[in-house]
């Protein structure tokens, strides 16, 4: 489409620059102040140049963090994307039970996040939690406060309830848009249920399941809340992602320094990712288009 | 390959039909000779692609049977039935190549793989798309496409029949006869039975032997275009087949003598006495506008449409039509018709009445 070139139009963006500006960048810049200096208060700053980076980067705690923090997006998205997919397909097409199941599996997604970790701390709990009590009855030693792995798998199958509904729906979406005849086409083709699966319902499905694993790998890699109510990032360290870790070193030990450096990076992490699926997207895009 | 029987069929999308008018698919009794090239012409909604998909085996009847030659196979789903067809949008395997999208129904059936690589080229050189085989199908043109599901269909050496489903709606003009030619040449070469559905009368009848129209549910004649043209079976074939369609007058008909509402008109047979809505037929090909003798009408427009000219006027207040050679000029006091006598269908209710013999 041609496009009339017209630079006085940058000005009806001006309101919505000053908003964003004290928003997001303002805010932003004091933080870029705090990663570059040290500060003893009485707003009095020292440069400390690139030290905070440079301790970050060689910070055994950050690197356990992060590690953790790739360990349990990679497991979260392994096992939503798959069970949203294998939903999905198997989802009443149309009439009552379709709009049954949307329904259903929207309801997670629109509970709030402190909410749900409320839900899962005292499900869990041994004393009176549902889930918890019934393990414990079961003669099953589980108990999500001191045990590492019963945390995260506490924590995972929260994640998992709370949002493999997202893929699904997203999926579902996807498969609606596939025309009848591709299936007729098939039959006809003498194709196994696999061959319609690789070469007609997940290329059909590969633009949004994209968008998908972009949306959860967002999420995941910047939780917070949820295992923040269930563990407080315990027992020790084992649950401590990333976020609550630069929280704790932030407005825990005020070592603002550090945090501000660290989540610089952090930023910049997520945001090279995001550019990244947009690049593939387009690519995929444009391929479809051709 | 073999010759398709569909007996006592009929199908309805209802579970309890109760009406006629509930039936999509009415009760037919109907061949589909081996090796023959139909075309199933019809309005929209007439219920063709019913009638496609319960060959094809992706609807089953409500009632009647289907055969393939002394099988019965109204049971057997469609991989048992080893069809093909073709549908309306190009269905293509996006992310496969163009050789592994021709080579796809082969391999599912476990074939050879150097009988398939042979097939796929000879396939593909047929289609003309050799030069593209190693390309991804993604990004092709709708046409390219077609061709590729075209090509899908046709790559089974042992295919039943081979249906398609108005397959050049979204092609563009140039490319539609394009296609078209080429489907004539592959139903020469392999002599498969094709059947195909369209609602465009040219595509129909330059594709077809035989033109199967369908009406409401219904096949209303089945004929060659020339038959269809000439005498049509039932008034729907009539305006439907021909540009602009048959005209239409309410008649008597007694003997050899139609009386119409304020003339008499000889036609070129005699005519049993005819019971119910009475009507005569005539194509605007047969009529020629002239001063003299003839019947009475009021020209209200002429159209130009390049090789004739298209005269739209009203006899005895209902539209008739003429068609008259380029060039012929039209005078103010051509006010009087003249009709081929030999060339006049008598319809009762809609269906023709065939002429007494020997007269």
């Amino acid at each position: 489409m041609e496009k009339t070139l017209n630079n006085r139009a940058w000005f009806l963006v001006l309101p919505v620059l000053v908003l964003v500006a004290f928003s997001a960048v303002i805010p932003l810049m004091t933080v870029v102040n705090y990663a570059f200096n040290d500060t003893f208060g009485n707003n009095q700053f020292f440069w400390a140049g690139l030290e905070w980076f440079q301790d970050a980067i060689s910070s055994e705690r950050l690197h356990a963090a992060l590690g953790r923090q790739i360990l349990f997006s990679g497991i979260i998205l392994a096992i939503e994307v798959p069970l949203g997919i294998f939903i999905a397909l198997n989802m009443p097409k149309s009439g009552f039970w379709s709009s049954f199941c949307l329904v259903l599996m929207s309801l997670p997604l629109l509970i709030p996040f402190n909410v749900v970790g409320t839900i899962w701390q005292i499900f869990g709990r041994v004393d009176i939690g549902l889930l918890g009590h019934t393990l414990a009855s079961l003669g099953i030693d589980y108990n999500y406060t001191n045990n590492a792995l019963d945390a995260w798998m506490t924590v995972i199958v929260m994640d998992v309830w709370h949002w493999t509904s997202l893929v699904a729906l997203l999926s579902f979406a996807g498969l609606q848009s596939i025309p009848q005849a591709y299936y007729q086409a098939a039959k006809i083709d003498q194709a196994s249920r696999w061959s319609v699966f690789r070469f007609i319902e997940l290329p059909k499905m590969a633009g949004v399941l994209l968008i998908a694993i972009l949306l959860r790998f967002m999420d995941s890699f910047m939780i917070y809340t949820e295992p923040f109510v269930v563990t407080g990032g315990g027992p020790g360290n084992s649950t401590t992602f990333l976020s609550i870790d630069l929280v704790k070193t932030a407005i825990g030990q005020f070592d603002l320094g550090p945090a501000a450096a660290f989540s610089l990076m952090y930023f910049l992490v997520i945001l090279l990712v995001s550019w990244v699926f947009y690049t593939v997207m387009v690519t995929l895009d444009k391929q479809e288009t051709k | 390959m073999t010759q398709i029987t569909l007996s006592k069929l009929a199908h309805s999308y209802l579970a309890q039909p109760k009406s006629d008018a509930d039936y999509a698919l009415k009760e037919m009794d109907h061949v589909w000779r081996d090796g023959g090239a139909y075309a199933l012409l019809g309005s929209s909604g007439c219920g063709k692609t019913t009638l496609l998909n319960i060959i094809s085996g992706l609807l089953r009847p409500s009632q009647g049977r289907v055969l393939f030659g002394d099988r019965d196979v109204t049971d057997a789903p469609t991989t048992a039935r080893n069809i093909a067809q073709v549908f309306q949008f190009p269905v293509v395997y996006d992310t496969m190549t163009v050789r592994e999208n021709l080579a796809f129904p082969l391999r599912n059936r476990g074939m050879d793989a150097t009988y398939i690589a042979a097939r796929v080229n000879q396939i593909a050189q047929m289609i003309g798309m050799e030069a593209v085989l190693s390309r991804k199908a993604r990004g092709l043109t709708a046409d390219a496409k077609q061709k590729i599901s075209l090509g899908r269909g046709m790559v089974r050496e042992d295919v039943n029949a081979v249906l398609f489903d108005e397959p050049l709606t979204v092609i563009d003009p140039h490319m539609k006869w394009e296609l078209r030619t080429q489907l004539k040449q592959l139903h020469r070469q392999f002599g498969h039975t094709m059947i195909y559905v369209t609602h465009d009368q040219t595509e129909a009848l330059t594709f077809a032997d035989k033109v199967v129209v369908m009406y409401d549910g219904r096949v209303v004649q089945m004929g060659t275009p020339e038959e269809l043209f000439e005498t049509p079976a039932h008034t729907f074939v009539g305006y439907f087949i021909g540009s602009p369609g048959m005209n239409f007058i309410d008649a008597k008909v007694a003997g050899s003598v139609a009386h119409l509402t304020g003339a008499d008109l000889a036609l070129g047979a005699s005519y049993a006495p005819i019971t119910g809505k009475c009507k005569i037929g005539i194509r605007p090909e047969y009529c020629a506008l002239t001063t003299g003798a003839g019947l009475p009408v009021t020209v209200q427009r002429v159209e130009d449409v390049g090789r004739h000219r298209v005269i739209r006027a009203t006899m005895f207040g209902a539209p008739f039509n003429i068609i008259a050679p380029e060039g012929t000029p039209i005078a103010a006091d051509d006010t009087r018709v003249q009709v081929v006598a030999d060339k006049i269908n008598v319809y009762a209710d809609d269906w023709r009445v065939a002429p007494q013999r020997g007269t």
